[in-house]
């Protein structure tokens, strides 16, 4: 990085934070990954710059769902204590924060009449986490291009350069994404789905069964003639996927109404053309698990095919995507494994896949799982690019197992993050019994460390929730499946007794 | 990276999946998620349970079984297909020798998969027939 230059300052004359200069990292976002990782860098004290072309925080939540309600939980009446750290598991849309009195922001503005918080709730509760929390970001910055420099990178925004060595991006994915098929340019994608009272007596076509597929064909049955779900798959249900990578049970009346025949037809068949007509639209497809070429002639077609990561000019500098370009390649602890230095917060983290045993994936495409991401990773950048200590705390030899056992039980980094996230004991002649916290579990398992012993949640093909202890001895890690329990509860006897067998000379 | 179409077009050129129609293989496209592996990168591990098939679209990647290098695998091969047949975790460990590119089916649906699919079965079949020919004439 270019020494000498201005360096970034706090506030500049007009009172919008971190004019352009130079600052050791730059966070680009303000959506609840963008909060959550500054959040958590201010925390460990390491000095960077927020900017966002948005006029206020909130990021996708400013806008969607369209439909205006979450499919994720903020439970009014939880087992634990509201403002504990473990009752973040029960509310998945808060951020999160080491005061009490920040967490669980957002019950606090929820009506109680329902479970899941509307959207415009969801997107209270995060301007009053920036209000309440100090964190600062530059509102009406865009970032427009990036390259590099020895050092670092220039970070061209619509207010002059930003010099870094380090960069996050946390711009979510919330990109409208169309798949290629003739005459798709015609028609809207969900994010731009008119109200649904307008398609009232309408024959639809939504491409697509997957969530927002499933969310726009919810809101619209009560209003239209006929909806069509097409795509090439059958849709892959969240009870049967043991993930939230399936259509929540929340979605699934347009289901019901297919399997009980009541106008709504699901469809595997591969659109192959949308054509306009005096009326609308006709859509050809071909059948894909039952064989059979279709034509429909529809009032509307709307595309709910997903979305991807808004990249700017990313790959041009060299960042490796995957998943039909749509997702940056991540490493364990969310670099680009192209382009050293260059991170990612939010929902792109999905982009760091995990182990995905028994084919879970991690919920990093939800704020209920990046807002963890977010704390590990403000830990690993704050101690290996800024020389930043993070406390470690020691543990007695007969607390190990104890403590295993309640955070495999309670805690949400494990519970939101299955096979991916873990809690890490290293076991040191010289440093003693280590808790090293939270880190991810391909981290653990794939690179050399001292003695350690990592736990997990692991859900199997069965749907049983069960811990999985993962210990390195001597350098090599083997993995140890738990048993699973009926309501739970992993703190039995049998339990305590099966982990410490397993520590049995780490300890 | 790769479009939609390019990976139908990828799949119809691979063996395992020579048999399909167009519309099924789209519908292969949109049942295996695509994944990408740095070089270094462990995709199966030795000893771990729930692991799942993948196939190779694009790289290179080596079978070691404890360090030991026994064999590479490239584009069109597939693994984690034993693994899963028995229900017993995989007896060696693939690591990307360079980026590597996958079409990844988690292993809860191979199953069904092959069951939905039975030229892919097939296939596959003739696959392993192959290998279990050439470890015999090593012998």
């Amino acid at each position: 990085m270019a020494v000498g230059r201005r360096r970034g300052r706090a506030a500049g004359a007009t009172g919008r934070p971190f004019p352009p200069g130079t600052y050791p990292l730059v966070v680009v976002g303000s959506g609840p990954g963008a909060l959550q990782f500054s959040y958590f860098l201010g925390r460990l004290g390491v000095a960077h710059a927020v900017l966002s072309a948005d006029p206020a925080p909130g990021g996708m939540f400013r806008q969607f769902p369209l439909y205006q309600r979450l499919n994720t939980w903020s439970k009014p009446y939880p087992p634990v204590p509201p403002h504990s750290r473990h009752y973040a598991w029960y509310d998945w849309n808060s951020l999160l924060a080491d005061e009490p009195r920040h967490r669980a922001l957002v019950p606090e503005f929820m009506k109680g009449d329902s479970y899941f918080p509307t959207r415009r709730e969801m997107e209270r509760a995060l301007v009053a986490f920036v209000r309440r929390t100090g964190v600062r970001v530059r509102y009406g910055c865009r970032w427009e291009s990036t390259r590099r420099e020895p050092g670092g990178f220039v970070l061209g925004t619509s207010d002059g350069e930003y010099h870094c060595r380090v960069a996050v991006f946390a711009v979510g994915m919330a990109q409208p994404w169309k798949p290629e098929i003739t005459g798709i340019e015609h028609v809207p994608h969900y994010a731009q789905a008119r109200p649904s009272g307008q398609y009232a007596g309408k024959r639809i076509l939504i491409l697509g069964k997957r969530t927002s597929a499933f969310e726009l064909a919810d809101a619209l049955l009560p209003y239209c003639r006929q909806i069509i779900l097409v795509s090439p798959r059958p849709p892959l249900l969240a009870i049967h996927s043991h993930s939230t990578a399936g259509v929540r049970a929340r979605y699934l009346l347009p289901y019901e109404d297919h399997v009980l025949g009541g106008g709504v037809v699901m469809l595997d068949a591969a659109t192959s053309r949308i054509e306009r007509t005096a009326k609308g639209f006709r859509v050809l497809a071909s059948g894909t698990t039952r064989p059979g070429d279709f034509m429909f002639d529809v009032d509307a077609v709307v595309a709910a095919t997903g979305w991807t990561t808004p990249l700017g000019d990313l790959r041009t500098l060299g960042v490796a995507t995957f998943s039909q370009d749509r997702i940056p390649a991540l490493t364990a602890f969310w670099e680009s494994t192209t382009v050293p230095d260059v991170f990612f917060a939010g929902a792109a983290t999905q982009g760091a896949v995990g182990l995905r045993k028994h084919g879970v994936p991690s919920n990093s495409g939800g704020l209920g799982g990046f807002r963890h991401n977010a704390r590990v990773l403000a830990a690993h950048l704050a101690e290996t690019r800024f020389g930043v200590r993070v406390d470690r705390p020691t543990l007695e030899p007969d607390d190990v197992v104890p403590y295993l056992l309640s955070e495999v039980s309670r805690s949400s980094e494990l519970w939101n993050q299955r096979s991916y996230l873990a809690r890490v004991v290293s076991f040191e002649r010289n440093r003693g019994i280590v808790d090293e916290g939270i880190l991810p579990l391909q981290h653990f398992v794939d690179t050399r460390g001292p003695d350690a012993a990592a736990i997990v949640l692991e859900t199997d093909a069965s749907g049983d929730h069960h811990p999985a202890v993962y210990q390195r001895r001597s350098g090599k890690v083997s993995e140890h499946v738990l048993p699973g329990d009926p309501l739970h509860d992993f703190e039995t006897a049998s339990h305590r007794a099966q982990l410490a067998a397993l520590l049995q000379g780490l300890i | 990276m790769a479009t939609r179409e390019e990976l139908i077009d990828l799949l119809s050129g691979l063996a395992l999946f020579a048999d399909l129609p167009r519309p099924q293989l789209e519908a292969v496209v949109h049942r295996l998620e695509e994944e990408y592996f740095a070089e270094g990168q462990r995709i199966l591990r030795q000893g771990f349970s729930g692991s799942n098939l993948y196939i190779i679209l694009e790289g290179e990647a080596a079978v070691t079984i404890d360090g030991t290098q026994r064999s590479t695998l490239g584009k069109g091969d597939f693994f984690g297909e034993v693994s899963l047949l028995l229900g017993e975790p995989p007896i060696a460990d693939v690591v990307a020798l360079r980026a590597l590119r996958c079409l990844m089916l988690p292993g809860p649906e191979v199953e069904s998969f092959l069951l939905t699919y039975p030229h892919v079965t097939y296939r596959m079949l003739q696959a392993e027939a192959r290998r279990l020919r050439n470890t015999s004439l090593w012998r």
